[in-house]
Formats: structure tokens, sequence, C-alpha cells
């Protein structure tokens, strides 16, 4: 069989592997590389004028998504001022109850969901792929939907403010005080956060993916910018997360539209559910804010002490650490909720424990200072400052840890001031100190280092003042979230104090936005490498080119731009890998998990508008709920969903012109990937580990329930329907067995066959989802949790056969179009690993529904 | 608002910040310092110790949280002036580049065999403390129940006996007492900073836990777990007394209303009647049985009204009754502004009366 008649999945790299330095020492002839050049120019070419908006690319993309996220912060800081302003002098009236708690629950909202978490991956869609020197992110379409669904959510959930409308039971939502709270407040706090959780989820996917499978040849994980190891712990983290607070937005939700009782406590329910939920979520959350700010200092620190970070794996082992015992420890944040001591004193264990990692990592830095020079660059001051007050919060945080000491300071300004302290200095500050050391990267200006300190002697001074005096009050006997407090009390002056501290930290800020948004015009061509840093990020020509690296490098070296000689003229000149296009079309190298070798070219889409299209849908599927306007939210959902559809069968897993062509250096690899090669695979099983721990939430809430509840089920309760339930598990198991036949003969070429397991597959998925329907609909909701949880696992299960029949479908019509062939499978790869997760979904679910009340009821 | 407002917390105006201490009476552990103060920081706590300070402890809890907090502070200070010093010396003064083998030590020093061992002295000595504060008690049980936004008490003493209260504490000095928190609706907190920790109040569950005063003294607690629109208004005062007082205190509390006792009072017990307050409210030896509001039976006794925002005086019971959206926002009580000033000042004459 000749080269283009076998599948891909039987093609293998051909060539030499790994370059020899001969083989990097010949030079490319000038007109070889001009030509390359201007066929690189062309796909990789950002849209002009209105249709700049359509642009997908990382560098566009990051840049809006990090300077939306900075706005959304700064609009939440002013509503801290007008916070600060009303609690200036006691017995204040400038904010009324109504208002104030409006603004604190958007406050703590805003800066935890549209800004910390968002400004991670938005930062990190922004340079992630410059540190693999790869060319893009790996689905630059999935990075423009997420960016578009924040914005249209972001300003949706802030926007609530403007017309007094805006959540205010807290950033917690707390249930019964959140269910039962009248108007619209919590349903666009639910709904609209939801939309945002999951660009989020989106977002760390492809971040995930993006470290694995993106990185340039020879950059093995033990290579990695540290950077990027923090981008896989805090991506995963965000993929363990986030599902349960999803959970529990569903549960939420379906309480607040339906009234069906998962936390009302008079029919079974246990408000304490959402708390657990909403911790498991909220700790890592914590750490998710704060890791990748170590990962920046992590990249300032060796830039800074010009040598290479000491204990790389010390540091990586911790933050991995790190994000490990950060699930285990949400019961901090429920030390007064009346839980057994035994399990007070092991969570407050656990607590203390992440001082241990964080410590590691602290000291590493420091380490590496010492036995570098350091010059106190902007930067680096920066970091200085955050190290001076993380290190305050943390030590607050081992206090707070201590349970009885908890019991007098929780929900008091204590804890106000240690939570700033930690997510200022150990996010706020070591981000800026981001903007400053990345700016020449991104922008290719520099900022200017007068006002750069200026801003930042404000913001550290104004930052204590407004913060120190926080711990005096709430020792005092201050509570949180009051909006106001009387005078005899005596925590006037210090409050006087934070208010004035405040808006010098705006003051700072102002400074800050300045120097960003000032014209820097006269600057004119500034030094490549400015830092002298030793990573790929800084090897990006001046002026910049949109294809990110002119060719992609072999590295052998944590730190390439000081341990490979030439490497930057190397690049430049189009020496290493893929320094054309001969295809006029995107492209970037995938390589192998572990090794970095190269596997396959990997094309990646261009400029697009579907996806603000389907961010549109996307958000009116979840915003018109919000109204309870739900015919016009279900129209937006198939919108979407067709709208999705349409993106995916008009640019992915398209059958390529050639399956083999030369990737440079001699190496020739193939050009297409199904099953376990191929990014969207890992994309696939990635996104499915997230929704597994979401399933996993809500069967943890029927043993919750079983276990906390005495009337779980309830005497003499109706159960689902045994008949129906087997039913329903069967046809959904057989729908599975149907998916996985029709890959199989596929592949030995039947097609015609696997459309027909495949359209039978669809019919029998129907079937199944109807009869878990039927299953339950004997059963009230609204009478009871039992009923009203054995209705959310049905849903749960509908929803997700719902989209299993589309994918069926989808490769059915991909078969008979023949964008789904024999060779080209990729489609059909990646739903027969969703169905994998289905079918565990249907069994579980079948358990849960069928077997489990008779066995403990 | 806030000219009413500021009437509140003019229960003792000579003492704007100390706790108000009904003569200093000292039950068990005379001779405890109460107050370890290490020299950092003093201007900034000492200056103002208020009457539901975590660091003006009255309570047994208290006070060993209390010097928990110095001793944990005095670290603190300590780790910060090492950490910050040795980065500041690493970064500014040092010239000579230190060799990797002394920066490794410092990973494995500073990042894991200090920490562990401070943290496993820390929780060794602080996580005991928590017992005292789950110990039964002494034999009186208060019940407490989270209302929007106040507080329903009933006293139940070891021979079961029950007195219904509100809005304000009562404890006897030197025994421990049992709290049992439950809560209407929402989610409450219940707190007394001067006495120990708190513990949430939280639907569909009692949590319990016991305090134990040994001074006499008032001072006030709050909710600490944001509860709606007007959480912050949300306090109640707290009074520990002499044993024997408390005893005294707690038969006149167990017995019906007295009757009003000036002209004005009659009619303001006559405005009471006709405004139909007795539905919600209860003064016990009369027609007023309500449960839903605070019993006021012996209300003009109390240190305060409104859940612990107004002072209680004829006038500030005027206003409240007058203004009560106003004064606490979104509260159940409607507001009687169509009565005549004169009408609700008489309602203040009976209520105050009510001792």
């Amino acid at each position: 069989m000749t080269e283009e008649t076998r599948a891909p999945r039987d093609l293998r790299p051909e060539g030499p592997y790994p370059p020899t330095e001969e083989m990097l020492a010949e030079p490319v002839p000038e007109d070889v590389q001009k030509g390359q050049r201007e066929r690189l120019r062309a796909p990789w070419k950002t849209p002009e004028g209105w249709r700049y908006w359509s642009a997908v690319n990382n560098s566009e993309v990051g840049v809006w998504y990090t300077l939306t996220a900075f706005g959304f912060m700064l609009l939440a800081g002013i509503l801290a001022l007008l916070m600060r302003l009303q609690l200036a002098v006691p017995d204040n009236d400038i904010l009324d109850a109504d208002r104030f708690n409006q603004f604190f629950t958007m406050h703590g909202s805003a800066m935890m969901f549209l800004f910390a978490v968002p400004m991670f991956e938005a930062f990190s869609i922004l340079i992630l792929p410059a540190f693999l020197g790869a060319r893009d992110m790996p689905f630059p379409r999935l990075s423009a939907y997420g960016y578009w669904s924040f914005l249209i959510g972001g300003v949706f959930v802030l926007g609530s403010v403007l017309f007094d409308a805006a959540p205010k039971a807290g950033w917690f939502m707390y249930p019964p005080l959140a269910t039962e709270e009248l108007g619209i407040g919590s349903d666009i706090w639910l709904l609209g956060l939801s939309f945002i959780e999951v660009a989020s989820i989106a977002a760390a996917v492809e971040l995930i993916v993006g470290t694995l499978k993106c990185r340039p040849p020879g950059m093995r994980v033990n290579m990695m910018p540290l950077y990027a190891w923090y981008v896989l712990v805090v991506g995963g983290m965000i993929l363990f997360a986030f599902p349960p607070l999803i959970a529990g937005d569903f549960l939420f939700e379906l309480e607040r539209s339906f009234d069906w009782p998962f936390f009302d406590a008079t029919r079974g329910g246990d408000p304490l559910l959402w708390q657990h939920l909403f911790w498991i979520f909220g700790h890592p959350e914590v750490y998710i804010v704060f890791l990748p700010s170590i990962a920046i200092a992590a990249m300032i620190v060796p830039t800074v002490a010009q040598r290479p970070i000491v204990g790389y794996s010390w540091i990586v082992l911790s933050a991995v650490g790190t994000g490990f015992l950060s699930f285990g420890l949400w019961v901090h944040h429920m030390f007064t909720t009346g839980l057994p001591t035994i399990s007070l004193g092991f969570f407050s264990a656990a607590s203390e424990a992440v001082v241990i990692p964080t410590g590691i990592q602290l000291f590493a830095f420091v380490a590496t200072l010492m036995v570098g020079r350091v010059k106190m660059s902007l930067p680096m001051l920066w970091i200085s400052g955050a190290l001076a007050i993380f290190v305050a919060g943390g030590l607050t945080g081992v206090m707070l840890a201590i349970v009885p000491f908890n019991w007098q300071v929780h929900d008091t300004y204590f804890i106000v001031a240690h939570l700033h302290y930690t997510l200022f200095g150990g996010m706020v500050f070591p981000v800026i100190a981001g903007v400053y050391y990345f700016f020449p990267f991104i922008a290719k200006r520099i900022l200017s280092e007068r006002l750069g300190r200026i801003a930042f002697w404000l913001v550290f001074v104004g930052f204590n003042v407004t913060f120190f005096p926080m711990h005096i009050v709430g020792l005092e006997g201050m509570p949180r979230r009051v909006f106001t407090y009387p005078e005899g009390a005596g925590w006037g002056f210090w409050n006087m104090v934070s208010t004035l501290g405040a808006f010098v930290v705006a003051a700072g800020f102002a400074v800050f936005v300045y120097d960003l948004f000032r014209p820097k015009g006269h600057q004119g061509i500034i030094p490549r490498n400015p830092w002298r840093a030793g990573t790929l990020e800084w090897s990006h020509q001046i002026p910049d080119e949109a294809w990110g690296v002119r060719s992609i490098p072999y590295i052998t070296s944590r730190y390439p731009l000081w341990d490979q000689e030439q490497i930057v003229e190397r690049m430049d000149a189009g020496r290493y890998y893929l320094p054309d296009a001969e295809t006029g079309e995107r492209e970037t190298l995938v390589t192998s998990v572990i090794d970095a070798r190269p596997l396959h070219i990997q094309p990646v889409t261009g400029p697009a508008w579907i996806t603000h299209v389907a961010a549109g849908f996307t958000g009116g599927a979840f915003i018109f709920p919000t109204f309870h306007l739900y015919p016009p939210a279900i129209v937006c959902a198939v919108l979407a969903v067709a709208a999705i559809i349409y993106w995916l069968w008009t640019s992915t897993a398209r059958p390529p012109a050639q399956r083999m062509r030369d990737a440079g250096l001699g190496l020739r690899l193939p050009t297409y990937a199904s099953g376990v090669n191929a990014p969207g695979w890992w994309g696939v099983w990635i996104t499915m580990l997230g929704d597994a721990t979401a399933f996993a939430s809500l069967v943890f809430g029927f043993f919750f329930y079983w276990t906390a509840r005495p009337d779980f089920p309830p005497e003499g309760a109706l159960h689902a329907a045994p008949v129906w339930v087997a039913l329903a598990t069967g046809a959904f198991a057989l729908s599975w067995g149907a998916t996985v036949a029709a890959r199989r003969v596929n592949r030995d070429g039947a097609e015609g066959r696997a459309m027909a397991l495949l359209a039978g597959g669809a019919a029998l998925t129907v079937l199944g989802g109807a009869a878990v329907i039927l299953s339950v609909l004997a059963l009230d909701p609204v009478s009871h949790v039992y009923p009203a949880l054995m209705w959310a696992l049905m849903v749960w299960l509908v929803a997700h056969g719902g989209v299993g029949l589309v994918m069926q479908l989808y490769c059915v019509a991909g078969l008979a179009a023949g964008k789904l062939t024999r060779d080209f499978d990729a489609d059909l790869c990646n739903i027969t690993l969703f169905w994998h997760f289905l079918a565990l979904t249907a069994v579980t679910v079948g358990a849960v529904l069928g077997i489990a009340p008779r066995l403990f009821g | 608002m806030s000219d009413i407002l500021r009437m509140s917390f003019a229960i003792d105006p000579s003492d704007h910040c100390g706790a108000t201490r009904a003569g200093h009476h000292r039950a068990r552990r005379p001779g405890r310092a109460r107050r370890v103060l290490p020299p950092l920081l003093i201007v900034a706590l000492a200056g103002c110790q208020g009457r539901q300070s975590v660091l003006n402890p009255i309570g047994e809890d208290a006070v060993d949280l209390a010097t928990l907090f110095w001793v944990m502070l005095g670290g603190a200070v300590v780790l910060w002036l090492l950490v910050t010093g040795l980065f500041i010396y690493v970064t500014r003064f040092r010239t000579a580049e230190m060799s990797r083998r002394w920066a490794e030590a410092l990973i494995i020093g500073g990042g894991v065999v200090f920490p562990a061992t401070v943290l496993a002295g820390l929780l060794a000595y602080s996580l005991p403390l928590m017992a005292t504060q789950r110990m039964a008690g002494d034999g009186l049980v208060v019940h407490v129940t989270g209302e929007q936004w106040w507080w329903r008490v009933v006293y139940e003493t070891p021979e079961g006996a029950r007195v219904v209260s509100a809005n304000e504490i009562r404890l006897p000095v030197g025994e421990r007492t049992a709290f049992r928190l439950t809560t209407n609706q929402m989610i409450h907190s219940f707190w007394i900073p001067a006495l120990g920790g708190k513990t949430d109040m939280i639907p569909g569950r009692e949590n319990v836990m016991s305090l134990k005063p040994i001074e006499t003294g008032v001072f006030r607690g709050q909710c600490a777990e944001f509860c709606g629109a007007s959480h912050a208004l949300m306090a109640f005062e707290v009074e520990a007394m002499a044993p024997e007082a408390f005893e005294a205190w707690l038969d006149r509390e167990a017995q019906d209303a007295v009757p009003p006792a000036s002209a004005a009072a009659e009619r303001g017990a006559a405005i009471f009647a006709a405004e139909g307050c007795g539905a919600c409210h209860t003064v016990r030896g009369t027609d007023a049985i309500g449960r839903v509001g605070p019993d006021l039976t012996h209300v003009g006794s109390r240190h305060s009204i409104g859940a612990g925002i107004l002072p209680n005086q004829v006038e500030a019971i005027a206003d409240w009754i007058q203004r009560t959206e106003h004064l606490k926002p979104e509260v159940d009580m409607p507001q009687y502004d169509h009565l005549s000033r004169e009408a609700l000042l008489d309602l203040g004459h009976y209520l105050k009366g009510l001792e």
C-alpha cells in the first residue's frame, strides 16, 4: 500500500529525529526564506477593519480577554469604593441596605468569576503558545467562543447592578436566603455565572490540551517552563472544582424555577448540601486564583536572578500537591456550622498542611535569588510587594485554620482582611508584575519605570492602610457584610482609615491604567528580549508577526535562549519545523505527551463569525430563563447547537489533501490524526472528566441526603418504576454498544453498516430517554427532595442522551457526506469516547433510581 | 435613618468604647491575666476595646481564645519579619552569590521542616480548646431561634420551667450555660465575642454550644452570618449577672406583665389592643398572644429594642413603631405611621412600663 492509501492511523513519522547539530547549522538560502515568509504570512494574517473582530488567534483573543477581565475588575473595584464610602462613618446612609447588599455580592462574584479565574485563562491563552513555541492554541475558535460567551455573560451579570436587579444574597449564595430571594437577582447569578463557568471550563480544556500536545519537539515534561506546569495543575483544578458548583447551580435553579426542594429543610432538603458543593468548588478556587500568580513569579524570578530556577522538581511537586490538598480543605469555610469536632480537627490539620507546599514554592524563589545577582527591576518590585503582603495573609490563614480561633473571627472583618491580603498579595500584585514583565512581549512597547514605581507605592501603601485596620475592627467584633454599624461600637475610626486607604489604592490603579493606555508611539523599536530572559516567548520577532514563531524549534534546555546557541537566528531563518505553509492554511505541530516527539501536523482554524453566533445563542439559552421566558430560551438552545454543529462540520477533522507532508529538517509527518493522537480526542476526554465530576456531585447529593436526613427516602415513598428504569438502562447500553461497533466496522471499510449501526443506536437513545422519563413520571418532584433528586438525575441523563443522539446523527451525516470515512474517523472516535462516559452515566442513574432505594430504604 | 440610629448604643454614652460592667464582679479565675498584651499593636488594639470585642474577653472560652490569638500573633510577627527580612537581605544587601546547596537547604528547611514542626505544636496546643465550647452546660439551657431579624429566646431551667423572652440574653456568672440554636427561616450565626466563638443556626438542624461568663457585665452580641437586608441590624444585649441576681431576674421574667401604671400607659395599652398588635406579639396576662413577633411581656426592662439597635426609651419606641421599615429595611412588622405622635408616645409609655 502506498502512503496515500494507508489510513493516517497507520502512518508513522518518517525521517531523522532528533535533528543533529550539522542539520541545524546548515543555512537556509535567503530566497527560500523569503518565499516561506510570504506563504506563512498569508494564512496567519490578522483580519482588518471591522473583520478584525472575527479574529481567533490567541494573540488577539488573549488581549481582548485580558482587557475585559481587567475592565470587570476595575468595575468591581468601583463597587468596593462605594461600599467603603458607606462604611466610612457609622450610621451612614449613602447606600441603603438593599443597594449595599447588591454591591458586596457583585463585588465578590465579579472579582472571582469575572476577574480572577478568567484573568488566568486570558493571560494563559495570550502567552502559553509563546512559552511552548507553538503557533496558536489547539482550538482557536473555542478560545474565541469562550471569550464572547464571557463578554456576554459578564456584561449581563455585572450590568444588573445598573438596573437595581443584581443578586444580593452574597457571592456564596447560601440557601434558603438565595433560594427564597424575590426578584431575579439570584437567577442572574446562577444562570449568568453558570454560562461563564462553562466558558471557563472550555478554556481550561483548551489550555490543558495545548500544554500536553502542542509543545515544541524535544520539550519533555521536565523541560517545560514552570508556567506550563501551573497551567496543567490549575486547568486540572478547574476541571474538578467547577463541576460541583455547576451541579449545585443545576439543583439550585431547579429549586428556584420549579420549586424542587433540594435545599428546603421543610421538605427533606438540606441547605448544608449547597455549602458543601459550593466550598468543594470554593476552596480549590482560592488556589486556582493563587497558583497562576506563583507561575508568573516563577517566570520573572529566574530572569531577575539571571539563573535557572532552583528546585524545579520541588516546585512542580508542590504545585501538584497544593492542587490535591486544596480539595480536602473545604470544610474550613464551614467550621461554625456545627459539624462534629473530629472532622473539624481533621480539616484544621489539612488546612495547615497547605503551608508546606506553599512554603516550598516561596523559599524556592528566595533560593533562586540567592544564587543569582538581583537587579530590582519594576516587575521584581511588584513581586516583592506581593511577597510581603502574601506572607502576612498566609500567616493570618494559619490562625484561621485553627478551629476555636476561627469560631471567634469567622465572618468578621478579620476574614475580609485575611482574604484580601492573600488575594491582593497572591494574585493582584503578581499579575501586575506580570503585566510589567510581559508588556514588551505583548505590545512591543515598554511601560514607564517612573510611573510604575509611583503606582506601586500608591497601591502598596494604600492597600495596607485599607486592609490592615480590618484585622483590628474584626477582632473588635465587626461582622462582615453589614451595610452600617452603630457609633457606639467604636469601629468608626478604623473604618474611616480603611476608606481613605481605598482611595489611595484607586489612585495607584489610575496611574497604572494611564501608563497602560497612554500613547507610546515615540518609543520606536524596542529590544527583542529586554529582560535577557531564557524562555521561548522572548524569541518572538519585532515588529510582531501573527504567525507567532517563524519555525518551531527543537528544545534541549529549560532556558533555550540562554543555553542553545543561535536558536533565535535559526528560528528566524526557518531552520526548524513547519517553516512554511504549503497548503495556505494555519497549522501547528502536535507532539507526544511525555517526550514531545513530533506526531503530526495539525490544521488550526482561522477567523470566523460562527463563534459569535454560537456564543450569542448560547447566551440566550442561559439568559432568557432568568426572566422565566422558556420558549425563546429553547429556540436559542436549538440554534446554538445548530451553530456549533455548523462550525464543527465546516472546520474540524476534514480529510486533508495529502496524508503525509514535509515538516522541515527532513521529517515527514501525517496530516491527520484520530483517536488518542488527536487533540480533539483529548479535548473530549478532559471535558468528560469534568462532566463526570458534576454527575458524581449529584450522586454525592443522593448519599448526602441518605446519611444526613432520617426521612430520605420518606416513609412509603413512591420509587421509580423498575421496568422503565431497566428498559432505559438497557437501551442506553445497547446504543453504546452500537456506537462502539460502528467505529469498528467502519475501520474495516463497512461504512454502510456503520451508518446502520449508528442510526439504530440513535433510535435506542430516543427509546432510553423516553423510558427514563416514564420511570419517574409518577413521582411528584415538588413534594419532597427524594422524588426531586430522582427527577434531577433523569433530567441529567436525558440531557446527556440528547447530546449523544446529536453526536450519533452527526456521524451518520458525516458518513453519508464523505466527511467521515474508513481512514478519516476522528469524529467517530471522539463520539465513542463521549458514549463511554454516557453509558457509565446511564448505568449509574439506573442503579441509583432502580436499586439504591430498595437496598437502603 | 442616621439621626435615629445614632441614638443606638447610647445605652451608656459615657463609655464610648469600654465595656459597661456592672461592678466588675469576678467570679472565677480571679488571678488569671485576662489580657496578655505583647508590645506589638498595643496602641492599635488597646485603644478601643469595645463591648463586642474578641480582645475584651469576659467568658472562659473567650479568655483562652484571646490568649491563643496573642500567642499566634507574636509568632506571626516574628515569622513575617524573618521572611521579609531574608528577602530584603537577598535582594538588596548581599553581594556574593551563594551555593546551590545552601539554597536547596533553605527550601527543605524553610519549606518543610520548620513549618511542619511549628504547625504540629500549634495544632496540639489549640485543637483541645474546642472542647469547652462543646461541653454540656451546668443546668440552664437557653433556646435561641433566629428570626428575620431578631432573636426568640427561651430559658429552660433544670427544673423544666420555660421562660419566654426575646432579643436579650442574661446569664449567671460562673456557670456554663448550654445554648440550643435553631432558626425559623434563614441561616444566622449566634455570636457573643466577649464570651466565646459563634455557632450557626441552620434550618432543619439544632446546633449546640455552651458559654461561661466569668465576670458580670453588659456586652453585645450580633448575627454573624449574612441573612438578608437587615443583617447589620440584628444584634442583642447580653448581661452576665451574679447567680442570685440572675435567679431573681428569671423569676420576675417568668411572671405576667404588670398593668399600665400611668394615664399615658393606659392609653397606650388601649391603642396596642385596638391596632391589633397582639396578633403578632405576646404580652402575658393580656389578650395579646401572637407569636409571630418578639414577646413583649417584659420589654420595658430590656437594655435595647429592635434587636439591639435602639435604646430602650419612650421616644425611641415611638420612633420604632412609626418608622419600622426605615429603621430595619424589609422587616415583617408594618410601620404604624398613620398614628399620631401622641399615640405613638403613649404606646412608648405603655411598652416602656412593661418591666
